[in-house]
């Protein structure tokens, strides 16, 4: 069953049938928006980049991005860079696989941002959305629609922090700016 | 409107001249064919290509990058062209990725010369492909469609072109290739996409650091070992043929072996060989560079949460002392305890985390080893008592282990692949591990010139038989007693060259040798080499270094270290940085084009994933065995003993 999340919902990360997740898969997906010029067809050159940040009490240890495909310990890995986004088929553009059972002792919160690389707003970015699936059998267990684009360049989508022994999602779906995950440090703090 | 074509779909183009843009996450080639009625390709002068790039109608890069335009006008090319196939391939070399799925999607557009988008096609789903067509552009009913195709070959250009009846596809995709290097070499690589990217890499392990108190000479800094990806990229297609004549690569792969089933909730039994590839060697190849990057990422969590405990338990004894109540009564005691075992507890679980790892990779070792095949083993593995001079050359040959201070005595196979892609220095000199300061100088020499011995007695044991060559220069004659493996099985090529005579003669021969074969492959006539020419895999010996040599005799093996290796010649150098200091800087490409190991244990390797130092150590021939002499016997009965 897919939770539909809204902006500040926690869920917990377990299986339908009450065990614990081992590995999930962080989606994300976007189009670009249909420009109103001559030609529609001038659009595809919005690059938007997932990153996660691993943080440990509040500290950021290692990030994982399209530089740096793979955390040091292993446990995080993006799947690779997409340049252009979404052809309309509302798949996953970018991946982030995270095995929560090799995430090293130390680290409790993963931060999930989106930019734009190329400097688009997210005006011109539509159906934006980062879904969590259970990477063992595939079955989506929450998904995140962005709101409607507004006039920044970058997304705090989503962290997955622990909780107990397990572990828990939070949508945040908080606009910033910034390139890369770099400049959105000063805002991903609060949310931690 | 622009038509998002998916795999096998076609779409009708409504103009002649048209320019197809290509995009790429890194660079690649791009080229077309032109094809006949029946889809043959006529000749090379039907094929555009980065060193021919013009063919009527139609013109394509020079060289390999992230971003193409090419220029097409099918009312200009020749009536009897039936269709246009627009290829893309990875440039080859060290450090490319080899293979589509390893680098971004590439996207494909047509458009007309206005810029605006007829069809696209983004080529997702590729995988261990070098090259592949894109789309192609084809006549029907007096007009000209597009079809998406995203076919590729894994064996890359020579295989693609082969397919489409080009005659002497190997050496046309090999000369494509040389193109591409060539024209790689001149430009100047693209800035990386986020300057600020590289500063949340963490710093390499501890040896990496400035402050380790070492010094920094370059040879000191951990060497980055290739990443395994980047070492399959010498398949078919790049400039030289590797592919044993006598080796099968078309037979399917033998299944996997199947692991036990396991009881739920278990970690699965390790199996021997419980990795990808296509034979049983690539499968133990893989499966123990997978245990490498396993070892360096269990290794690199746990540093990680140990120096995360450190520092938190700093930061709050620095809190405790900066609060004037803590002064009060045992408060600062406290908070001090207190401090110091959250410390422990977190570095408890971390190690506890690691354990459990290093058990895991310590069981799927025992496994392992044991099933290894002499090329991967070390001497005191059994597999070597049984040695049998072998049909073919090995993917690979073990050339030491490696090991962290954290691992429990966990070691690594150090595995390079064979051909060498470049030549091997054992440091003779005084570095700064804790074992060469326990060692005499004389003795080090010693030690290295045994590692050598035993490193060329290796790989003439795995190589078949008159497939590898060994010539040893050995100036002054001092490494004689060392070398006596070697000359009492008669296996070395001729005597060892000693004197300033015959360090020039050996290296005049092997420089020839050189010259010739590179010549006969730019000519594409291999067949033209001398009759007496040896092709078979050279590996020189240099003992001493530069002792006996003059400055001409420097250059020569200079060149022989940077174009010896793509024509089978390889060095082997025991030397001393020191002894050469003369030179200067001169000689630092020589030492850095050249994979340092050292004679003892020594941190100075590092791995391709999170850049640890690792400790080499060298491979030991059990006290008292007499398994190299056995080999060698095997070995030089095999090639009809004596020098040829």
């Amino acid at each position: 069953m897919t939770v539909n999340m809204t902006k500040g919902q926690a869920i917990s990360l377990q299986k339908s049938d009450g065990g614990t997740l081992t590995a999930v898969r962080m989606g994300l997906g976007w189009q670009a928006a249909p420009r109103r010029g001559l030609f529609g067809s001038r659009t595809r050159e919005i690059d938007l980049d997932a990153s996660a940040v691993l943080f440990a009490d509040k500290q950021p240890v290692d990030v994982v991005f399209f530089r740096h495909l793979v955390s040091d310990d292993g446990s995080v890995k993006h799947t690779g860079d997409n340049l252009v986004g979404g052809a309309g088929s509302g798949g996953d553009d970018e991946a982030i696989l995270v095995d929560l059972q090799r995430i090293p002792v130390h680290i409790d919160q993963i931060v999930f941002t989106v930019n734009s690389f190329t400097g688009q707003t997210f005006q011109e970015v539509q159906n934006a959305f980062c879904r969590i699936v259970d990477e063992t059998n595939g079955q989506e267990l929450a998904r995140y629609t962005l709101d409607g684009g507004g006039q920044y360049t970058a997304q705090i989508m989503a962290k997955v922090h622990r909780a107990g022994s397990g572990w828990q999602m939070t949508a945040l779906g908080n606009p910033a700016n910034g390139r890369t995950f770099q400049d959105l440090m000063p805002s991903i703090l609060p949310h931690l | 409107m622009t038509a998002e074509l998916v795999r096998g779909q076609n779409h009708t183009l409504p103009q002649t001249r048209l320019e197809i843009r290509v995009s790429a996450g890194s660079p690649v080639v791009a080229g077309a064919t032109l094809g006949d009625e029946r889809g043959t390709v006529r000749g090379a002068e039907w094929v555009a290509h980065p060193a021919s790039h013009r063919v009527p109608g139609l013109e394509v890069s020079r060289q390999a990058a992230a971003d193409h335009r090419l220029a097409v006008d099918l009312d200009a090319l020749p009536d009897e062209v039936h269709r246009v196939t627009v290829l893309l391939a990875l440039p080859m070399g060290a450090g490319r990725p080899g293979r589509f799925g390893a680098v971004a999607a590439p996207f494909v557009a047509v458009t007309g010369l206005d810029g605006a988008e007829i069809a696209t096609f983004t080529l997702t789903g590729l995988d261990t492909e070098s090259a592949v067509s894109a789309v192609e552009l084809y006549r029907r009913q007096g007009g000209w469609k597009v079809r998406a195709v995203g076919q590729g070959y894994a064996a890359g250009l020579a295989e693609m072109l082969a397919d489409q009846g080009v005659a002497g596809a190997a050496e046309l995709a090999a000369s494509i290739q040389e193109a591409v290097a060539s024209g790689l070499a001149r430009s100047v690589t693209p800035p990386p996409r986020s300057p600020d990217g590289e500063r949340v890499r963490h710093p390499a392990g501890p040896a990496a650091s400035p402050d380790d108190g070492r010094p920094a000479a370059p040879a000191q800094a951990p060497e980055p070992l290739a990443d395994p990806a980047s070492s399959h990229t010498d398949l078919p297609g790049g400039p030289i043929n590797y592919a044993h004549p006598r080796r099968q690569t078309s037979a399917p792969p033998p299944p996997p072996p199947a692991a036990p089933p396991t009881a739920p909730g278990q970690p699965a039994q390790p199996v021997a060989g419980d990795a990808g590839g296509w034979s049983m060697d690539e499968r133990l190849y893989n499966q123990i560079w997978g245990m490498f990057e396993d070892l360096a990422r269990a290794v690199a969590a746990y540093r990680s949460a140990v120096d995360f405990a450190e520092s938190r338990m700093d930061q709050e004894l620095d809190r405790t002392l900066s609060d004037p109540r803590s002064r009060i009564g045992g408060a600062g005691d406290r908070a001090r305890e207190q401090a110091r075992a959250k410390r422990d507890e977190l570095t408890g679980r971390a190690r506890e985390a690691l354990d459990r790892d290093l058990a895991q990779l310590a069981a799927e070792s025992a496994v392992v080893e044991p099933a290894l095949p002499a090329a991967y083993a070390g001497w005191d593995n059994p597999v070597w008592h049984g040695y049998r001079v072998p049909m073919e050359i090995p993917m690979a040959m073990r050339i030491g282990d490696l090991r962290l201070p954290e691992g429990n005595g966990l070691r690594i196979p150090l595995l390079v692949r064979l051909p060498l892609e470049r030549g091997i220095w054992i440091d003779s000199g005084r570095t700064g591990s804790e074992a060469a300061a326990a060692t005499s100088g004389d003795q080090l020499r010693r030690l290295a010139m045994e590692t050598a011995v035993a490193l060329a007695a290796r790989l003439l044991a795995v190589h078949p038989s008159d497939e590898f060559s060994v010539h040893v220069i050995d100036p002054a004659g001092s490494a004689a007693a060392q070398l006596s493996p070697l000359i009492r099985a008669g296996v070395l090529a001729g005597p060892p060259a000693a004197g300033a005579e015959g360090v020039s003669s050996v290296l005049a021969h092997l420089t020839r040798r050189v010259d010739l074969v590179q010549m006969a492959l730019r000519a594409g006539a291999a067949d033209a080499l001398p009759p007496d020419l040896d092709t078979g895999e050279q590996l020189l010996i240099v003992n001493d270094f530069p002792h006996g040599f003059d400055d001409r005799a420097v250059t020569q093996l200079r060149y022989l270290a940077d174009e010896g290796p793509s024509v089978g010649v390889h060095l082997l150098m025991v030397a001393d940085r020191e002894d050469a200091r003369a030179y200067g800087p001169v000689l630092d490409p020589l030492w850095r084009s050249q994979l340092r190991i050292t004679p003892v244990a020594d941190d100075h390797l590092a791995d391709p994933w999170v850049g640890h130092a690792w400790t080499y150590e060298p491979l030991r021939v059990p006290e008292g065995s007499r398994v190299l002499d056995q080999v060698l016997a095997l070995v030089a009965a095999a090639r009809g003993a004596g020098y040829r």
